[in-house]
């Protein structure tokens, strides 16, 4: 399997009056072709900051891209112009938001929706794409296709504009999908329909996406690997087993007792106390220090190495690593 | 021993008129008890009437047609004195900690304010005190009583929603989706303070949320509902082990299980299609037009609230209490430990 796009050591910071929030501070992950790579954390961690910052969506002001790069087929998304993104954007790359009732347009059918992607990105009349609309649509599971698309997103429920947003999203056969949050405003029996479209797609497609999700059950349904984030780091990486069997982070461990399991009995839920950091004075440390129960010396003045665990597996955390001593040897 | 009953609720409507001819049935016929010191969870998608059965229970709403008794009393026929008084042992917590508290009041006034409504303690540092051993009650600490909401986090917030719930020392507490604006870590912190406070306090929770392990988590019986109407009820562990409504069993295979290999394996139930509108609900059974078990009689008559077995309701055609009744299929139970 190749890799299709690989982050490296992505800062994102915003300029507020309170001064500046580093909402992403040096994240790094390969996509490899066709996977599904699940990023997981919770509200404010800079998971869905990261996704924008590859579709080049950070508002500039006041966000910025201050260091890394994000490579895709041999270019730095995050130094090309504008005018060069747009072309990847929506054709090589596609993204799913979280709300389907504000990510498509109330004044336009979306019919007229769907085809405006495909004539920006294709060379090809406008009858041609009307067609390629009604396969996509037919493809995310929208019966009695043809005279839905001269409907308005309104007249949809919000699991059908869902499926609708997956189509435009489709529409141009992108090689990478992110989908940032893209069951959160969906009920569970909805979640359940949209998350079987996304591994049907897949396998018809050969996509490969990045979903983004705060929810761990969704995870273990979909993602092949697992980044976690905490605080504008990813903590921990591995495969779906990895991560659910053999967490190394203590807050990995932390977030996957802190959940209520419909299958087991009164098993007691153990939250993390405490809260996530200030980003806009993050520790230097790590920034799990405070809520963690095993928070050693080293942990509060230095930023944990990475450490390889498994074969895909690696862990931001001192607990397993072995330069810890000499770290806070040199430090003093 | 028999236990006491705290409330009762007996086919209890709620519609909102929309015009001159349309309703929206927002709750349909709704029957169920609590018995004290326990928690009633109850559960279903958006729009199935979940929050609007809470907010009429505590009188937010005036009821359509049924019957609401705490205590013995009928909440909707009080006199405007005893209603008020009534408020005193019942209180609600909300779902969005950021809209429920003013943002132009400090915490102790937020929490102070129930108590000089109702006239409780003599005097203001009588009151002040009390705010300080609530807020210790809930995890927080008394330096944080002359902050106001925007200085805190969600779940600090959530806290302070049920220090304020907590001030008059009430015996049942309607909570309406108290954690889900809450991320996981803090939905669990929050879940485990009011399972403290229930302990300490012999507290009765109605607890209303669409996420079925959480409520499950909490809650010792669990009714779900589905556009407007109870379609299940049991003990929590029974729901889960033994779900006879087709509706429950699609829900419950719809949450996902964080365990990989659970996934893996588990046998999925897609529903087809979206909740009908509650307008025009379907005739006969709410459920028929995307139950993969429906039958001819689902559509003609509404199915009876039955009790199947000991503290098992469900409202059913699948399910027949009369054995006489060839056609009706087997009911398999797992045997009951």
């Amino acid at each position: 399997m190749g890799k299709i796009l690989e982050v490296k050591g992505l800062h994102v910071s915003f300029t507020t009056f309170g001064g500046e929030v580093q909402a992403v501070r040096g994240v790094s992950f390969d996509l490899y072709k066709g996977e599904t790579l699940a990023i997981v954390g919770e509200s404010g961690c800079g998971k869905s900051v990261t996704a924008k910052s590859i579709m080049g969506l950070i508002p500039n002001p006041p966000g910025k891209i201050t260091d890394g790069k994000i490579l895709f087929k041999g270019s730095n998304l995050a130094a090309l112009k504008d005018k060069d993104l747009r072309k990847i954007r929506g054709a090589d790359i596609s993204m799913i938001f979280q709300d389907p009732m504000t990510a498509l347009n109330p004044t336009l059918t979306i019919g007229t929706q769907l085809v405006e992607g495909i004539i920006q990105h294709q060379k090809i009349s406008r009858s041609e794409a009307q067609k390629k609309a009604l396969e996509m649509m037919r493809l995310v599971g929208i019966p009695s296709t043809e005279s839905r698309l001269k409907q308005y997103p309104h007249q949809f429920s919000g699991g059908m504009r869902q499926r609708i947003v997956i189509a435009l999203a489709l529409v141009c056969e992108p090689e990478v999908m992110i989908a940032d949050e893209p069951t959160t405003a969906l009920d569970v029996t909805i979640q359940a329909q949209i998350l079987d479209l996304f591994r049907d797609i897949q396998k018809k497609t050969g996509v490969s996406i990045i979903l983004i999700t705060h929810d761990l059950g969704v995870v273990a349904q979909v993602a092949d690997r697992i980044a976690v984030m905490y605080a504008g780091k990813v903590v921990e990486t591995g495969t779906r087993r990895d991560i659910f069997y053999k967490p190394q982070h203590p807050y990995t461990k932390g977030l996957l007792n802190s959940v209520p399991r419909l299958d087991l009995e009164n098993a007691e839920l153990i939250p993390i106390a405490g809260s996530p950091p200030d980003l806009f004075a993050p520790p230097p440390g790590c920034p799990f220090v405070a809520r963690c129960q095993y928070a050693m010396e080293v942990c509060d003045k230095v930023y944990p190495l990475k450490t390889k665990y498994g074969k895909e597996h690696h862990v931001n955390c001192w607990l397993q690593d072995e330069r810890a001593k000499q770290m806070l040897a040199s430090q003093r | 021993m028999k236990k006491e009953i705290l409330l009762e609720v007996k086919n209890l409507k709620k519609y909102f008129p929309l015009s001159k001819r349309t309703v929206l049935k927002a709750v349909d016929g709704v029957s169920f008890h609590i018995h004290k010191g326990e928690t009633f969870g109850v559960v279903g998608e958006s729009g199935c009437g979940k929050s609007t059965a809470g907010r009429t229970i505590i009188g937010l709403y005036e009821q359509t047609d049924g019957e609401v008794k705490f205590s013995g009393q009928n909440v909707h026929t009080l006199t405007k004195m005893e209603k008020f008084k009534l408020h005193q042992k019942m209180q609600m917590i909300f779902q969005d900690p950021y809209a429920s508290l003013n943002p132009r009041s400090t915490v102790q006034e937020i929490i102070s304010e129930p108590m000089e409504v109702h006239g409780l303690y003599a005097n203001k540092l009588e009151r002040l005190e009390r705010v300080y051993q609530l807020l210790e009650d809930v995890g927080l600490n008394r330096e944080h009583a002359n902050r106001y909401p925007h200085e805190f986090s969600g779940g600090q917030r959530q806290r302070i929603g049920i220090a304020r719930a907590l001030a008059l020392d009430p015996d049942f507490i309607i909570a309406d989706e108290p954690i889900s604006a809450l991320d996981v870590s803090v939905q669990a912190q929050v879940v485990n303070l009011l399972k403290r406070l229930q302990k300490e306090k012999g507290l009765t929770y109605l607890f209303i949320a669409h996420d079925l392990s959480m409520v499950k988590q909490i809650s010792d019986r669990i009714g779900v509902m589905y556009l407007g109407h109870l379609v299940e009820q049991t003990i929590s562990k029974q729901l889960y082990k033994n779900p006879l409504h087709p509706y429950t069993k699609a829900l419950l295979s719809a949450i996902p299980i964080p365990d990989p290999d659970i996934e893996d394996t588990r046998e999925r139930i897609i529903l087809e299609g979206d909740i009908p509108s509650p307008i025009e609900p379907p005739s006969g059974c709410v459920f028929r037009t995307r139950c993969p078990e429906a039958m001819e009689v689902c559509s003609q008559i509404k199915p009876n609230w039955q009790e199947i077995e000991q503290d098992h309701y469900v409202a059913c055609h699948l399910y027949k209490k009369d054995d006489s009744d060839k056609n009706a299929p087997k009911v398999n139970f797992l045997a009951k430990s």
